[in-house]
């Protein structure tokens, strides 16, 4: 059953092997989605080009679905697999603070590495930003700690705070993001800019 | 078994066939369909999972290079700290992290792809309304805010947003929410950047 590294151990070398493995598929396929454009994934905020939702939900529902299904067959145990810790003041600060990064620079980290990479000067900028943010954090760590720690409430899960079953609450989340697509679909027509899209 | 023989070798050139398929579909110079795209992703995500036990990152990688780079330069620094202390503890070495390799394959990727659709060349994307100057300013305080929010909240729009909602924790859908409902708010102010 896997994750396999909880099965296995792994010589460090195939570990990282497997870590630039996964990250060339990552980039591979942030690139092919056209996010390695800043003007196409800032069209999601003006509603011109929402191909951010498409592949994000796509995505999301994918690793999930298929996540569940293993699961469900005995092939993946999901209490080997990270799930994300949750401090309520800092989720919350924090992606104030991305979505205000998200539109000044029109990247995401992942999304400018991926636009860095074929020679996009202004994600090459970008990322230059991004790890002075992370030098600044480590610098003003101890001030923010408070902050940074405040309101911890464990790895929970979604499914359980509705009380649901995972395998139905990823239904509601399908049906949601069915929803969503016709709606984002809707909107590239409604604020459709031919003038900007065809330039991409 | 010359059945058998048949049936391979016609599943032999079934495979050979869709992967010159999806060999076309890259080649073309246009983006991929976004859902086929997001499957893609989505199964790189499984992968990561199915393998490692942990989901995908970008900004965890992004820190990792700060932290060698200041350990490097100024390790009585880095040791008395007690953020970068905790990262070189037990002979740690942080440019030996997974997510610092994982961000490293991401540039090997996001190049083959560019590279199959043709679509290397350095340049600076904007707006026809904004200078270049303009343009790089904001992306570089973009590139701030977006890593200094991604360390506060333990993970970026890939290691928090989407790892985070494909293993349904709180925290993932918390964080995505926050992400695009602030980038929607300050997208007015922004909109003479972007429209």
């Amino acid at each position: 059953m896997g994750p396999i590294s909880s099965l296995v151990i792994m010589p460090e070398w195939l570990d990282l092997l497997i870590a630039f493995m996964i990250g060339t598929g990552f980039g591979f396929a942030l690139e092919q989605a056209g996010f390695s454009s800043s003007r196409k994934l800032a069209g999601m905020f003006y509603g011109y080009d929402t191909t951010v939702i498409k592949v994000f939900f796509t995505a999301a529902i994918v690793a999930l679905a298929g996540s569940q299904l293993l699961s469900y067959l005995g092939l993946i145990n999901l209490n080997q697999v990270f799930v994300n810790e949750y401090y309520v003041t800092s989720a919350i600060a924090g992606g104030i603070i991305m979505g205000a990064g998200f539109i000044m620079g029109g990247f995401c980290p992942g999304t400018g590495i991926s636009a860095m990479s074929i020679g996009k000067i202004d994600a090459m900028v970008y990322i230059a930003g991004g790890l002075t943010g992370a030098f600044l954090f480590a610098e003003t760590y101890p001030l923010i700690r408070n902050i940074a720690e405040a309101n911890y409430k464990g790895p929970v899960k979604v499914n359980e705070v509705f009380g649901i079953s995972p395998g139905l609450f990823t239904l509601i989340l399908i049906a949601a993001a069915a929803v969503m697509f016709w709606l984002a679909e809707a909107a590239e027509k409604r604020f459709a800019r031919p003038d900007i899209t065809n330039e991409l | 078994m010359p059945g058998k023989e048949k049936s391979q070798v016609a599943a032999n050139l079934g495979i050979q066939r869709l992967l010159v398929l999806i060999l076309l579909i890259i080649m073309k110079k246009k983006y991929m369909n976004p859902y086929l795209a997001g499957t893609m992703l989505g199964l790189v995500l499984l992968m990561a999972m199915f393998i490692s036990g942990r989901g995908l990152g970008a900004s965890g990688g992004i820190k990792y290079c700060v932290v060698s780079v200041v350990g490097a330069l100024d390790r009585s620094h880095a040791d008395n700290s007690v953020y970068y202390s905790k990262y070189f503890q037990e002979g740690k070495k942080p440019l030996t992290n997974w997510l610092t390799v994982e961000i490293f394959g991401v540039l090997a990727g996001g190049f083959i792809s560019g590279a199959l659709s043709k679509r290397l060349r350095f340049r600076i994307e904007k707006s026809p309304s904004i200078s270049n100057t303009r343009r790089l300013i904001f992306a570089f305080l973009g590139g701030v805010f977006f890593v200094y929010g991604a360390q506060l909240a333990r993970g970026c729009t890939s290691g928090a947003a989407l790892s985070g909602m494909a293993v349904l924790s709180v925290a993932g859908f918390v964080t995505m929410i926050a992400i695009f409902g602030s980038a929607y708010i300050f997208a007015w102010f922004f909109r003479k950047n972007w429209i």
